[in-house]
């Protein structure tokens, strides 16, 4: 919209019309720009508990996926075994570590540290285990998505209208 | 800072775990080192049980091989854990429905319950009649190799022998299960598309086959030019016909998932693709393909079709063994460092960078590869594998 009278816009023809409009984006470019918090998913099915040779990493009885730092041997299975790329090695413990959905904090009734900063409210934590939780009625409502449906993992963590790019 | 050179080296996205490779060269040893043993029990078991008697000459020097590498097979992966001290935790602790967890029981199993108590049944007369003729310390050493036993009566020779054969029959499914299992550590990857196929196991047995066969082959080569003997051809050529079965196997396999993957071309066959047509050209393509699959298979077709002096023959063998065990070398990088080098995305792409005198670089590497053939060394001392020496085994 040319500088004007902003009641009235009109349509604006680059140089007049002459050489047509200006080239595309390619597509290489990113043409939309969005941010996808990445976190462990907690998994039902947990690959990297299934493949953790001492059960350094488990699912605690509310079900979300721990590690025993005392118990780690340091093998990485996990981190391969990950479909969402959440472990990493810790340089100092030489263990594996990841998001704990801040397992100190909900267990004393709080939310997560990135539920209770987000400014828009964009992140909620539900009890999937409750029924009567409104997680149920968001989740019901909502189009949501798991990352990588197809690993058949169980994620826990819910996308509302997810771009159909994102891994 | 390493993930900074990494970092300028990586093409398109990635997770930020993924710059840096989790499981590096020694991780790449652990197949090698266990498919050189499972090989050479199964060259072994020829003579043993399906009584290949061309291959005599080679059975106890396949033998001694496959103990010196198995000894070795571990080293590289407590070298590699952040926390080797609490690797035992596996034996006491092991979680039921981690692959990895089982290899301490399959190694143990292969270990004490087949390849010890198979050469020690077939060496027990030797070592017996060492015992009784040494003196000073290899007499207590022999002594003790001998657990206490010192009858070598016919009769006791021929359950040895007994024995012995029965120990071999349980040990090949041990060995098949020893390196089809390593197979299963990575092929049940769903994450990872490149390792994620049932294939995997299949593959890693035929190549460990190859494998053990080619290093016997040498093995016996090189030793019998050490000490001057002649070269049995027979045996030579049973082995290398052998070598080239499996390896047709092998290879028809390794083409079968090859072209799987080609036909079915799921999601991850663009970045596959891609990674196998630039980051992994050298060593998948040129090294693994070329280099140590058809230039041996075609030596080895050679030697089958074209009447050849024992010179030649030898030469080639010479040839297509070493070119073997670099290729099966290049198809474990290929495996362990390529399943790394994409990203799970599928967007993007790394490098690997491999360090030198590091805990897990070349250098370590290095050693560990020269470690079991110091330890076959002292084996061959203690236990001399040749037919002529005068601890010969008397056929029962």
């Amino acid at each position: 919209m040319p500088e004007g009278d902003v009641d009235r816009p009109v349509v604006d023809s680059p140089d007049g019309g002459y050489g047509g409009f200006p080239e595309r984006q390619p597509a290489d470019d990113p043409s939309k720009n969005f941010f996808v918090p990445k976190l462990c998913n907690h998994c039902a099915h947990s690959p990297c508990v299934q493949v953790c040779p001492v059960g350094a990493t488990f699912e605690s009885p509310d079900g979300v996926v721990l590690v025993d730092k005392d118990y780690c041997l340091g093998c990485r299975y996990c981190v391969q075994a990950c479909p969402y790329g959440c472990r990493f090695i810790d340089p100092r413990s030489q263990t594996v570590d990841k998001c704990t959905l801040c397992y100190h904090r909900i267990t004393r009734g709080l939310t997560t540290a990135c539920c209770e900063v987000c400014p828009t409210g964009a992140r909620a934590l539900g009890d999937l285990k409750n029924p009567s939780d409104p997680i149920h009625d968001f989740l019901r409502d909502h189009k949501v998505h798991v990352l990588k449906p197809q690993m058949a993992t169980g994620s826990k963590v819910y996308y509302a209208d997810l771009d159909g790019s994102v891994r | 800072m390493e993930v900074e050179s990494l970092l300028s080296q990586v093409e398109g996205f990635m997770y930020p775990n993924e710059i840096e490779l989790q499981w590096s060269v020694l991780i790449v040893l652990y197949p090698f080192i266990t498919g050189l043993v499972a090989g050479a029990f199964i060259l072994a078991s020829l003579e043993r049980v399906f009584k290949v008697e061309e291959v005599r000459p080679t059975y106890r020097l396949a033998l001694l091989t496959a103990l010196a590498f198995l000894l070795v097979a571990p080293l590289p992966l407590q070298l590699h854990l952040g926390h080797p001290e609490r690797s035992f935790e596996m034996y006491l602790t092991p979680h039921t429905t981690s692959a990895m967890a089982m290899f301490g029981f399959v190694y143990l199993w292969y270990l004490m319950a087949v390849l010890v108590v198979e050469i020690w049944l077939d060496y027990r007369r030797d070592i017996v009649l060492q015992a009784r003729s040494r003196t000073g310390v290899l007499r207590w050493v022999y002594r003790a190799m001998a657990l206490g036993s010192d009858n070598i009566s016919p009769r006791s020779l021929e359950i040895d022998d007994r024995v012995g054969r029965f120990v071999t029959i349980v040990g090949i499914p041990s060995a098949f299960l020893l390196h089809g299992y390593v197979g299963f550590i990575f092929g049940s990857v769903k994450a990872n598309p490149w390792w994620s196929t049932p294939m995997m196991p299949v593959v890693f047995l035929f190549s460990a086959i190859v494998s053990g066969s080619a290093l016997v082959l040498l093995l016996y080569m090189l030793v019998s030019w050490v000490r001057r003997t002649a070269i049995d051809m027979r045996c030579l050529d049973t082995v290398a016909r052998y070598l080239f079965y499996a390896f047709v196997i092998d290879f028809s396999l390794e083409m079968l998932d090859l072209v799987h993957r080609i036909y079915e071309a799921d999601e991850s066959f663009h970045s596959l693709d891609f990674m196998v047509k630039t980051r992994l050209f050298g060593s998948q393509i040129v090294v693994q393909i070329l280099l140590g699959t058809l230039v041996p298979l075609g030596l080895l077709a050679l030697t089958q079709l074209v009447r050849l002096s024992n010179r030649a023959r030898t030469g080639l063998y010479a040839v297509a063994g070493v070119l073997t065990l670099v290729g099966i070398f290049a198809m474990r990088w290929n495996v362990v460092i390529g399943g790394q080098l994409f990203s799970k995305t599928f967007l993007g792409y790394t490098v690997y960078k491999m360090g030198f005198a590091t805990r897990e670089g070349l250098l370590p590497a290095i050693l560990l590869m020269v470690l079991p053939f110091v330890i076959l060394a002292g084996l061959i001392r203690l236990l001399p594998p040749w037919p002529d020496s005068a601890t010969r085994r008397e056929p029962v």
